[in-house]
């Protein structure tokens, strides 16, 4: 789960790591308001969606008075922001942040992942802040420094000053940073954060540093301990069919082709994607419909592939294991009934049960398209798809 | 001949008055010796209460001291099955098989951190299991598609495992052993570690091993078996589709910054002698061919 950079600054200051002040605002007036709260004389105004690259996409902006203030959050709120992280449609912009100017001396990089290598949380931390970060690591990879955490002991203090140093923190400003990279790594255990990353962290003319950017995606498995985290949940940035799949407990993710795929099982579900193009289509979306589908389930998730603009097939792709094929027949059969099924449905049925399953399919008069095994189906459902069905 | 169980391996079952360890408990003692082989179940509140004739006790301890068990399934609840790792580490097992999908990353690098210098194995988490056909059956694979062999199978997910089995079979060709070692980011045995078992394992001919994005196990994988690797090794990776940065289900099937991606993979897998399909429908054909 991912929160906003408003709502994780909230997260840093509760563990001690500093921030500009700052105060959300969902319309121009509050954001005006937020601005007159905070005083000075600099404010940012800055675009509130969960991706990166807000700044390069006109996101963020500085502004110099009040009314300037109420301008550039005029012109922000509503826009439908597009960065190298929200793909071309872009993301609409329903919230911002106000915050005060920073005095900024020098920008880091500070970011902390779970290492599958090392099987630790693990700092990585760069003088070149402010810039993408993969870009570092590609062109100047000894520019990124790691500490891998011991879960024992957390990050110690020598760890962190030794990367406060490498990553050219000024000494003045060593003990400071030292307590800033402590709170992160708290942050990200306490919180059971997937990511953490401040870009930038920032070096200030007086020698202060602080997390002027914010970036915490949460282990979803473990938000069942984080009413907190929870609520900070903005269903306004994510995808409506997934959020309506997830009701239902089933996995699903929107891609951008036109043959929709109902598959058991995470790893079966990329592979039949994969297959749908490696015979020339486009998969319109992951979906797991996991061990224990019910025929409601599989009604829900052919009404959800079905609700989609210029979808051309659908493709089921079942190794019944412990779930048997004649269960996902009947749900297939009585989903297809129940929803009015307008594009050829292509059915891929293997393992337990897998004759009787067939048998429901054949004698349920739909016009179903079986298939011999995962790449007939796949070459069935992309012909079908372009309409040489059959 | 098999890796890490046989007929013989007595079996203890983590969470067997569970829903789901209930049915798999029963579905595994259906198979071949599994009668035999699944001798004790725990659960701290039922003690000397029994399954279906399988006694329980109250702790992994106390279940191995009684029955002599060397292996544990755990069908635990996500928020409690780290701890249920733990306690079968503490007990001295040689192997623990983690079924639970969805355990927090945080509780398996404090679990994997404590397992450190001890004999356990960990299988998983959120893993399918491992089965020898005609021997025994230890997890929530349909039994019934395996069929006794001299092949290999060791994959990252499991209903691509059923996958690579179903077409060995279709082809005649048995499997020596089948294991699934799960799709999450911090777990225990790796590609890497199935693939130096079933080296020397004298009744194994070849192995397919079936990845997908996300990490690097494939690759590591991969480099030992140019240097070491005696058999044949055939491979799929699931994901050259996948859009980077979302996940698919499992928390290892996600890439980012161009890092773990399909592509990469099999050219380090077929860099390294190892043959690759890009069509999932033919992994079986793509192992007999090597034979």
């Amino acid at each position: 789960m991912n929160i906003h950079e408003y709502q994780g600054k909230e997260v840093f200051r509760k563990f001690g790591v500093p921030t500009p002040r700052g105060i959300p605002a969902l319309s121009v007036e509050e954001a005006v308001k937020a601005a007159e709260t905070l005083g000075g004389k600099v404010w940012v105004v800055k675009a509130q969606i969960h991706a990166g690259g807000r700044g390069k996409g006109g996101g963020v902006k500085v502004a110099k008075s009040p009314a300037e203030v109420k301008d550039l959050a005029s012109k922000i709120l509503g826009m439908t922001l597009v960065t190298h992280q929200t793909g071309p449609e872009g993301r609409k912009v329903h919230r911002l942040l106000i915050e005060e100017g920073a005095d900024i001396k020098k920008e880091l990089y500070v970011a902390l992942v779970v290492d599958r290598v090392t099987q630790r949380a693990t700092m990585m931390a760069s003088s070149e802040g402010g810039m993408d970060i993969e870009e570092v690591a590609a062109k100047t990879p000894e520019k990124i420094h790691r500490v891998a955490i011991d879960p024992k002991t957390g990050l110690k203090d020598a760890e962190a000053e030794d990367i406060a140093k490498k990553i050219g923190v000024p000494d003045g400003s060593i003990a400071q940073a030292r307590d800033l990279l402590k709170g992160l790594y708290k942050v990200f255990d306490e919180c059971d954060c997937s990511l953490a990353e401040v870009n930038p962290l920032i070096v200030t003319g007086d020698g202060k540093v602080v997390a002027l950017d914010a970036k915490l995606n949460f282990d979803s498995n473990a938000l069942f301990r984080h009413p907190e985290i929870v609520a900070y949940r903005d269903l306004d940035e994510e995808d409506p069919a997934e959020i309506e799949a997830s009701k239902f407990d089933l996995s699903y993710i929107s891609l951008d082709g036109n043959i929709g795929c109902l598959v058991n099982g995470a790893g079966l579900a990329m592979a039949t994607m994969d297959t749908i193009k490696l015979f020339g289509g486009n998969p319109a979306n992951f979906l797991d419909v996991g061990g224990g589908a019910t025929t409601e389930k599989v009604t829900e998730a052919f009404k959800i592939m079905l609700a989609r603009p210029g979808l051309k097939a659908i493709l089921v792709n079942i190794f019944g294991g412990i779930m048997k094929c004649d269960t996902i027949a009947e749900g297939v059969v009585a989903a297809a009934k129940q929803v009015g099924l307008k594009v050829p449905l292509v059915v891929r049925l293997e393992g337990t049960n897998v004759d009787l399953g067939k048998k429901i399919l054949a004698d349920s008069g739909l016009p179903i398209i079986s298939a011999a095994d995962m790449g007939d189906a796949a070459a069935k459902a992309v012909a079908a798809a372009k309409g040489q069905g059959n | 001949m098999s890796i890490l169980i046989d007929k013989d391996t007595k079996v203890i079952t983590q969470g067997i008055t569970g829903k789901t360890g209930q049915f798999h408990t029963k579905m595994c003692r259906e198979y071949a010796n599994g009668r035999n082989c699944f001798v004790a179940g725990v659960n701290p509140k039922k003690p000397g209460e029994n399954f279906e004739g399988i006694p329980i006790f109250g702790t992994v301890k106390d279940a191995k001291a009684a029955t002599g068990a060397t292996v544990s399934v755990i069908y635990v609840p996500p928020p409690f099955a780290a701890a249920a790792i733990d306690e079968a580490v503490d007990a001295g097992l040689d192997l623990v098989i983690c079924i639970t999908e969805g355990i927090p990353v945080r509780d398996m690098i404090r679990t994997r951190d404590r397992m450190k210098g001890k004999k356990t194995l960990l299988l998983g988490p959120n893993c399918p299991g491992t089965i020898t056909p005609d021997e025994i059956k230890i997890g929530i694979m349909p039994g019934h598609i395996h069929k006794k062999g001299r092949i290999g199978v060791v994959s990252r997910s499991g209903t691509l495992t059923y996958e690579a089995v179903g077409q060995l079979t279709a082809l005649g060709l048995g499997q020596s052993s089948a294991v699934g070692i799960g799709g999450d980011p911090v777990n225990g045995l790796k590609h890497i570690d199935l693939l130096r078992l079933f080296n020397d394992d004298p009744e194994t001919d070849a192995v397919i091993m079936v990845g997908e994005i996300g990490g690097s196990d494939e690759e590591t994988a991969a480099e030992w078996v140019k240097a070491n690797m005696k058999k044949p090794v055939v491979g799929f990776i699931a994901g050259v589709t996948a859009p980077p940065g979302k996940r698919m289900g499992h928390a290892g099937a996600i890439i980012s910054g161009g890092k773990g991606t399909a592509q990469e993979k099999l050219a380090v897998m077929e860099a390294c002698g190892i043959k690759v399909t890009k069509n999932p429908a033919e992994m079986g054909k793509l192992l007999k061919s090597v034979l």
